[in-house]
This record gives structure tokens, sequence and C-alpha cells, in this order.
């Protein structure tokens, strides 16, 4: 560590604590309490990074979360390593590694700096315009400007790290713990208010915490002085909390709002292990006080981007709050009072101020006068035309400014340096106060956007506010804030406050040169390379909206998201375009205010969290027999079970083929069930489904199709009559929750009237279909007493039965077209009635089979699979499932769209089969169908919906819907593949058992 | 994120309750004898207004109750919640 470059005397930084860090490999020494950013300016390191486009160097020239150019990658690990985190505010800690980003091969011999010397024809929007054609290069391109340019590095591996979040509900919220934001929460809560201050610091107190100044006092005392006794009172106040090194990313509407609390990124290495690395936290606050504060402003002139060059407020804090001299022979150049307060500390802690470059008329204010007594020179109505020195700054050269300020006169001077303060003014952090909604409003005496309207309980106070003088900031904050919360608080009244008031102001967004514009590089967004230069171009090619501007010159878009000077893009072109700022507003400021890491965000949600996995009661046996599965919705749905070496083909040929020979046995539990009771549930089931319902018998079972209003098919499955006012109603197994919600709609808006009670018992019951010609000797045997004869148990029926002593209902229904029974039963009984049923089928060969079958068989049969062969655009009609439709009732759900003009267009998309020429060709799902391919362009009349090999036809089948399909049986289509046609006839969709005979055999 | 004050089970975040677009559009009870604008009109007309707009919501975790809310949509504001079948406290 460069000694020369600390200060001894200092109350923040434990200069007894040494931590050693690395940084591009080399181990280097800094102080707890210490940045990285302020460690590196110690070990006099200011080259921390290179610029996005030029590749220029670029080093540290904030202290804060504004940083847009020392950006680095922290860690090596590939699980932990974590990209494009500001080197301002990453506190120090043993065993730190951390390495600059955008440079190749090494930040101080980067080969894309070539791009520097081409920048006249890297000009805005360069990429965009060269590289659009040929269109078929982008590949190439797009290697070489990937390589060249991105930023860090991602983790290789899924984050080791525990995140977490919380709630928290408080009556006021305090964002920020500046002297404003410390009066506001410590007034909250001694007037009883369950109050939260938060900061995204590790200390309390702002810039104010280090002001030790003859021009700023309170009561006598120097402020900084005054507050961190204010600070020290706090921890009596019971109603408060605080919570440090928490940052309020997201401000949304009802005073919601998502903040991001650091718990461990500033422990040592070995210390972190095993703890919350970060906690989100979502806040409801009844009240919020916004007191973040403003951020000092750039100033833009000719290479104002070099390393040394660093904001007039961040050389003060880090030379008062770390100790670190941020050079030896410092130049400041403002438009304002607040550098001069810079150059008296720092002539306080014996650096060396060579001169203050003021763009002002000579001044009197009470610290320009400090100033001068310490004898610091001032050069007045002056500008930095430009700087020189390529990996840091090493002299300016300054000139006299004309009267208007428009144009330089004189004499050049040059005046050596190794570090420049710059300050262009203060710019209040606003963001939060616009992602809540609130409206802006621009202030033309200082040139800055203030909060206007909010329709949120909330106060912005402090700098943030507008309110830049001591004075100013408490005596207003007091004020609102006694207001905001409509108590009496008379703490701070009557404080006796000093204050130095700036007189002069004068602003000039883009300052004069002695070269021409076109000759100069004035950086305004120092992360992306835009310029000054820039924003006219984009000006004069025809943009006028700022956000147009700013996506064409990407200025404001990198990761500091133009914190640091989107002000003086928008000053820049409301001054080349000639409209008032306050007209011009601003672009929009969206969540979040610092990037969040994505563990912050997903939290404890990673991995077997992710999402809820549902299972079957059935499912161990599933997994110990060897099953895959599949997901359906968030279901894990047995898909097929190979036995032995077989694959997904082999296992559902043979499992379809014993179906329908001997037996089968599939899960369905997962099927929607819903039960419907009241003295009008026929009435309702009449005005949900297509077909009739008063009339079915108790005890019987019935298909029913769904429609939306529209007259599309929206759901389908069997309901069954269990009682005089009781149904029980099956839906598929991935839209059983938007049908139970539809149905809940409708009794709740539309037919209040009807006495009928709807309940979901998906979960309550297992179900055991058993399926094939040798169902019924299996169920007899499962369940003896009942008698399962032609005439006493007939298709579509159902019967109340005991297993043991255990009830089941046992229906016969069929989606396969096979004879077939589906038991259900009490869920927790669901492994046992289908182990007694595999029990009872061994002698007969049974047959466990997945979806994958059972969606083989049910297309053998041509039924429908909503959702696979419907797709939302599919009526009834078009589905030749015309006998479904009532001709008798008035209405149902659906029934006037079906002969809307559209839907009883007869050149519609309709069901069909499909046959393939070659019957041992099978299609693909989603293949288009043509009927010429020579006309071009080639018509697409449909596509495949469901295709398969079929073991029991020993042939290939599809479903598909193609135009006027039905008139176009027995007509040959093409369906065309990457590298055939395949020939097939169009059919009709049923392929197996035309007359149902194997639902009695 | 809205805090809604649901007619039965009070304040709650926004995340319990889904959307269900425009309320007051009444199925009509008699389909059958409407054209086709006519019938048009209830499916698929929509106002989506800038301003005081009147919505259906769902608590649908947690009562499952529907409810209607006059709402507007300029600045988010929730003037107030009522019952399904009562009649719009304002115009």
């Amino acid at each position: 560590m460069s000694e020369k470059l600390r200060i001894t005397n200092n109350k923040f930084i434990d200069q007894t604590s040494r931590i050693s860090f690395k940084f591009d490999g080399k181990k280097l020494y800094g102080f707890k309490g210490d940045t990285l950013a302020s460690a590196l300016l110690a070990n006099n390191i200011h080259l921390v990074g290179r610029s996005f486009k030029y590749h220029r160097p670029r080093g540290i020239m904030t202290c804060g979360s504004e940083e847009p150019n020392a950006i680095v990658q922290v860690g090596n690990d590939p699980s932990m390593t974590e990209p494009n985190t500001r080197a301002t505010e990453i506190e120090l800690y043993e065993g730190l590694e951390a390495s600059s980003q955008n440079c190749w091969p090494s930040v101080n011999f980067d080969i894309g700096a070539v791009n520097n010397f081409f920048s006249p024809i890297l000009p805005a929007a360069f990429y965009y315009k060269t590289f659009m054609w040929p269109g078929n290069f982008w590949k190439v391109y797009e290697y070489f400007i990937r390589k060249s340019a991105g930023l860090g590095k991602s983790p290789t591996k899924p984050d080791g790290d525990i995140y977490d979040h919380k709630y928290l509900h408080c009556d006021v919220l305090v964002i920020g713990g500046g002297i404003s934001g410390i009066m506001a929460a410590k007034t909250a809560a001694k007037n009883n208010l369950d109050t939260v201050l938060i900061e995204d610091k590790n200390t309390l107190g702002g810039t104010t915490l280090f002001q030790q100044n003859e021009c700023f006092k309170i009561n006598n005392s120097y402020s900084n002085e005054w507050l961190m006794k204010e600070i020290q009172s706090l921890s009596s106040l019971k109603n408060l909390k605080i919570k440090t090194r928490t940052s309020l990313a997201a401000y949304h509407s009802y005073n919601y709002l998502l903040a991001r609390e650091n718990l461990t990124d500033h422990l040592d290495i070995d210390q972190k292990k095993g703890k919350i690395r970060q906690r989100l936290w979502k806040i409801r606050a009844k009240k919020v006080i916004i007191a973040t504060g403003a951020m000092e402003r750039p100033l833009i002139f000719n290479n104002n981007d070099r390393p040394g060059i660093i904001l007039s407020s961040s050389i003060k804090k880090y030379i008062d709050f770390y100790g670190v001299k941020c050079g030896q022979k410092i130049s400041l150049f403002t438009n304002n009072d607040s550098a001069y307060e810079t150059a008296i500390s720092l002539s306080k802690s014996g650096v060396n101020v060579n001169s203050v470059v003021d763009i002002r008329d000579k001044t009197n204010s009470l610290i320009v006068k400090q100033a001068e007594k310490l004898g610091i020179k001032i050069h007045w109505k002056s500008t930095v035309v430009n700087t020189n020195g390529y990996k840091k700054i090493n002299s300016i050269e300054i000139i006299k400014l004309s009267d208007d300020g428009t144009s330089v006169i004189g004499k050049k001077i040059n005046e050596k340096c190794d570090c420049l303060g710059i300050s262009g003014g203060w710019t209040p952090r606003v963001h939060l106060f616009t992602q809540s909604g609130g409206k802006l409003k621009f202030r033309d005496k200082d040139n800055i956007f203030i909060p206007d309207k909010s329709d949120l309980d909330q106060l912005s106070i402090g700098s943030c506010n507008g309110d830049f003088e001591l004075d100013d900031v408490i005596n207003n904050s007091v004020n609102s804030t006694n207001k905001f919360l409509n108590v009496n608080n008379n703490d701070y009244e009557n404080l006796k406050i000093i204050s130095s008031k700036e007189i002069n102001k004068k602003n000039i967004w883009l300052l004069p040169s002695d070269k021409p514009l076109g000759k100069t590089k004035p950086f305004l967004d120092f992360q992306n390379d835009s310029t000054a230069k820039d924003i006219k171009l984009a000006l004069r090619e025809g943009f006028k909206s700022i956000e147009h501007v700013k996506r064409y010159t990407t200025t404001g878009m990198a990761t500091d998201q133009g914190k640091l000077s989107n002000m003086h893009a928008l000053g820049i072109i409301a001054e080349t375009a000639g409209v008032k700022m306050g007209e011009l507003g601003t672009t929009t400021f969206r969540p979040p205010y610092t990037p969040l890491t994505f563990g912050a965000i997903v939290g404890r949600n990673v991995g077997e969290f992710f999402d809820i996995k549902r299972r079957t009661p059935i499912h161990e046996w599933h997994v110990e027999n060897k099953a895959k599965f599949e997901n359906v919705g968030q279901w894990k749905r047995a898909w097929y079970y190979p036995k032995g070496n077989e694959n997904m083909h082999e296992a559902v040929q043979r499992e379809s083929k014993a179906a329908r020979d001997s037996v089968g046995i599939l899960d369905a539990s997962t099927l929607g069930k819903i039960d419907i009771q009241g003295t009008d549930a026929s009435e309702f089931l009449n005005r949900v489904y297509t077909n009739a319902w008063s009339k079915l018998e108790i005890g019987k079972c019935r298909y029913g199709l769904m429609l939306n209003e529209d007259g599309m098919v929206y759901d389908d499955g069997v309901t069954t009559r269990l009682g005089e006012n009781h149904y029980i109603m099956t839906t598929t197994t991935g839209g059983a929750a938007n049908v139970l919600s539809k149905l809940e709609d409708y009794l709740q808006t539309e037919w209040p009237e009807l006495d009928v009670y709807l309940t979901s018992v998906t979960d309550h019951y297992a179900t055991v279909s058993v399926c094939g010609p040798n169902s019924k000797k299996i169920v007899s045997k499962v369940i003896p007493n009942l008698d399962l004869s032609d005439d006493k148990f007939k298709h579509m029926s159902f019967k109340n039965a005991l297993i043991n002593n255990i009830k089941c209902r046992v229906m016969r229904i069929s989606f396969t077209g096979e004879l077939s029974y589906e038991i259900n039963v009490q869920s927790s009984y669901g492994k046992s009635v289908w182990e007694k049923c595999f029990e009872a089928g061994k002698e007969f060969g049974i047959t466990p089979y997945g979806t994958e079958t059972m969606h083989l068989l049910r297309a053998e049969k041509g039924f429908i699979i909503t959702g696979q062969d419907t797709d939302g655009t599919m009526t009834p009609v078009d589905l030749q499932m015309d006998w479904i439709i009532s001709k008798k009732k008035y209405d149902f759900i659906g029934k006037r769209s079906l002969y809307r003009s559209d839907t009883i267009r007869e050149d519609r998309k309709q069901l069909v089969g499909l046959l393939t020429d070659d019957p041992k060709e099978v299609l693909e799902e989603g293949a288009q169908i043509v009927a010429d391919i020579n006309k071009k362009p080639v018509e697409m009349l449909g596509h495949v919906t469901s295709s398969y090999f079929s073991p029991n036809l020993n042939k290939s089948i599809a479903l598909a819907v193609v135009k006027n399909g039905k008139k176009l049986k027995g007509k040959k289509m093409l369906v065309p593949m990457k590298n055939k046609n395949i020939n097939v006839t169009i059919t009709d969709t049923i392929f197996l058992d035309k007359e149902n005979r194997r639902l009695n055999a | 994120m809205f805090l809604i004050n649901c007619p039965y089970c009070g304040e709650r975040d926004q995340s319990e309750f889904s959307a269900g677009g425009e309320a007051h559009i009444v199925r009509p009870k008699q389909p059958t004898e409407l054209s086709d604008d006519q019938w048009a009109e209830f499916l698929f007309m929509r106002k989506n207004i800038k301003g005081v707009q009147f919505e259906r919501w769902n608590h649908i975790h947690g009562c499952r109750k529907w409810f209607n809310m006059v709402r507007d949509t300029s600045n988010d504001k929730i003037h107030t919640v009522y019952k399904m079948g009562e009649k719009p406290p304002i115009k």
C-alpha cells in the first residue's frame, strides 16, 4: 500500500486491521471499512476498466451506485463469480478477488483499444447500421462483436449461495439514512409509529457524516458532530428498525416496495459459508418517506473520461471518510459551490490543490471566501477544454469563457495535475418517486427535476426533493415531515443553523471548446461510450423522442442506467432541438434502482422448490416399477413402463397390444374431478355442456363437451349422476383448475339464482382404470359382490361398491374403446386397490400402461384430446362431433357462436384421419399438409395433431386438421418433410372397431 | 402491486387475486334471437379506457368470490369494491 496516499487521523476506517485482497491477480492491502474502490485508490490504482465501445482506459469516477467505470468481476469460483459489480459498493473483506472487465488480454494492454483510433468511423448506432447486411453474414459479425464487447463473465455452475424472502409491514418506511432521513425516522418513531429506516451503505449519516466545516454548523457544533449525536439517540427508540446495507430496488403502487439486504457480502470469505447471502424484503408501508439524496453531475468537455477524473464530492468522501487521497496534485473544475468544500477538505488534509476552475463569474459565498482565505487559486469564468494522459490524467488545459458562455477566448493555460475533481451540480435521486408513479416538474433555477404530484401516501424530503443547503434541508424536512405524519415534533425547532448559501448559479450542458465538436470527445454515458456528438447526430438523423434518442445512441442504457449523466443528455437534446427541458421530460425510470442478483429475486424457490410437483397416491408403485414420467401441468404422470432394454416405442407398442388383447391398467387419478350438488345441478349442466342432461338417469354416465362463449371447444370429460341432485364431473388433467374457475364464474356472476355447489375433489380420489377384454374378470375378483353382467352393469353407468369395507365408485366407461372399468376410491386406498387389481390380473398378464399408450389407444378410436387435437379454434362441428350438440336446448355456453358467419363457413379446418400410403411411415405431429406442392406459394391446408404407429392395426395412423377436410375424404395429400414428401390419404377419424363391438366384448 | 379490499375478506395483496375484465356486461338472456353483430358486441367488444373503469376481480387464492371494482387505470387508484349483483356505487 502506498502509505503516502493515506491520512492517519481518520475515525471511520480502522487502520489497525489490515485486509489483503487481490485485484487482477495482484495482492494488495486495504483496511476494514474500505470499499474496493477506496482501497484501490489508496494503492494508487485508478485504471480499473475499459469502456464498452472504444475500450478507452477508465478509472474510478464516483463513490456510489452511480459508478459507470469501475465495474468488476468478483470471485473466480465458477458458481460464485459475479459480474458487473461496482467497486465503489463492494466492502473490502479478507480474501476478496476482483478483476477488470471488458478488456483483453489485460486492462493495461487492451487490443480492443484500436477502436479508439477508428472512432471517427464508429458513430452512434454504428453496429446497427453496418452489420445489417448481408443478412446471412450476421453470424460472423456476431462472433467478433460478442468477443470484443461483452461485459463480465456469467457463472457457469449453479449459485451455491442461500437467498431469502421476507415480508415487512410498517406504518412508516424511510428510505435513505442521511440527515433528513434520520430526522424523519426519529420523528415517526417517537410518535408511536412503527418505523423502518433503510440505508444502502453500511453506516447511517450520508454525506453530513463527514461534513466538518466552519460553514456548516448546527447549534454551534459542526454538522457532523450534531448528526452523530442524533444517530446515537436512535438506538433508544423502540419503534424504530434500522436496516443498513439494504438497497431499495423497486417502489410499486400502493406503497409496495422491494428492498435487497446484503447480509454476508462484506464478511471475510471463511465467514460467509452457510449463511443467507441476501434477503429480499417485500414491504407494505402505510406511509413512505423518500430521503434518497442527490447525485453529483459530471461536466461535459473534451476527454472528460480519463482515469483520475473523479466527481468532486467523491474525492471529498475518499479523503474525509476513507482517509484516501485521490492524488497529490489535485485540480477541481466546477459550476457550483460544492467543489469548494472538497478543496477545503483536501487543503486541510495536506493535499496540494492546484486550482479551482469555475465557469461562473466571481462569487462571494461563505464557502468560497473560506477557500480563498486558505490560499486556493481560482480561475473564474473559465473552462477546462482538454485533458491529457492516456492511462492517467497528467494535465488539464484551461481557457477563459466568453460572456455568453458559448465559446472560449484568450490564451490556454496548461496545468499539471494527477487528479481532476469535477462538479456539474446536483441531480435529486427521484428514481423511486417516479417508479411509484409520481410526476416530476422541472426547476429552471438549478436545472433539476423534482417531485411534483403523487397519488400515493408518500413524501420526498431533503436533497432528493431539491433542497441542497443545510438550513433548507433541515427546516423543510422537519416541516413537511410533521405535516405528513400529522404530528407536532418540536425536537428540531429553534435549531441555530449556519450554512453557506450559493449565490451564483450557472450551467452549461456541453462546455465550449477551442476545437470543433467533431474533433473532441465529450463523454456523456461513460460506460456505453456515447458522446455529445452522438446525441447531436441522432437529432440530425431525425430522432425526436427522448426515448428513441436513448435507444439509438444507447445513452443511459448501461448497467448504471444513466444515473450519472442522463441529465446532460436531456440538456443537450433540449438545447439542440430548441425545446424546454420540462416539456422534453425524462426517460422512464424502471426498477430495480440498482441491479439485483437472480438469487435475490428467486429466493428459496430454486431446485426442488421451483414449482409444485403433484404426485398421485399410486406414484410410488410407478417408481418401483421403473415407469418413465411425463409432466402434465404440475402432475408427474407415468408415461410408459419400459421392460429390460425397451425404448419408448417398443414399450408403448407392447403396452398397447396388451390392453387390447388381454388387459391393461392405468392410473387415471390426475383427471380433474368436480363434485356438483344442489337442486339445480341438472339445469346447470344443461347450460355448461353442449348436450342435454336433464334426462340422464341416476347411476348413468355421459360424455360432455364444454365450449367457450365463442363456440370453441374448451374441455371435455365424463360426468356421472350419483343422485337426484348430485353429479361428479371429470375434466382433463391440465384443465381441472380452469374449468372449476370458469364454472364458479358463471355460477356467481351470470346465474346466481341457481342452487348449485361446486367442490374440487381431484385430490380426494384415486382412479384405477382396468381396460381390455379381460377387465371384467379382474374386477369381479377384486369386488366379488358386484354384479358385472352386461344387463345389470351397462356401458356408461356406475355402481357403488365395497372393496373389503372400503367404499368405492365403479364407472364402466372407456377412453380406449375397450371394455373398461374405472374404480374410484379414497386417495389413501388408491395404491392398495391398484395392487389388488394388479395381483388379480397377473394370471391374464395384466400390463400397466402410461399416458403414451393411452393416447395411442384413443387415437385408434378417433377420440380427441382437448389441447392436442384442438387449439382453441375448433368448434364441435369442426371436430365432426355434431352429434353432441343438442338441437332442443334453448341455450348453453357458446351455442350462439356456433352459427356466426365465421363458424358456419364450410372451409374451416376440420378434424380428419390420415393414413400414410406407406403403412410403416409415421408422420410427425405438427407437420404441414398440402395438396399441391408445385403451385407457389404452397398453400398450407392444415397440420397433423396426433400420430402413432398402431400395433393393433399394424399401420401408421394420424389425426389432423385440414381445411374443408370433411369433404376431402379419400383425397390424396402430401406431407412435405425436410428430405421427402410423404403421400397420405384423408380418411375417417375412427380407425378401429367402428361398430363399438369391443365395448361389450 | 395493489392492496385490494376483498368485500368478503378485507385487505389482501394483489397476488391473491385475478382480474376478469370489464364488469357489467350482462350475458344476453336470449342469445339465439340476436344478430351476429349484437352477439359480437357482447362477445368481443370491451372498452379498455384510460380513466375510471368498472372491472371484475376474483379472490382466486382466497375466498374464490367474484366481485366488482372501480379502478382508475391511469393511476391504478381503486375507488371502491362491491359485491356481484350490487349496483355500482358511483357512476
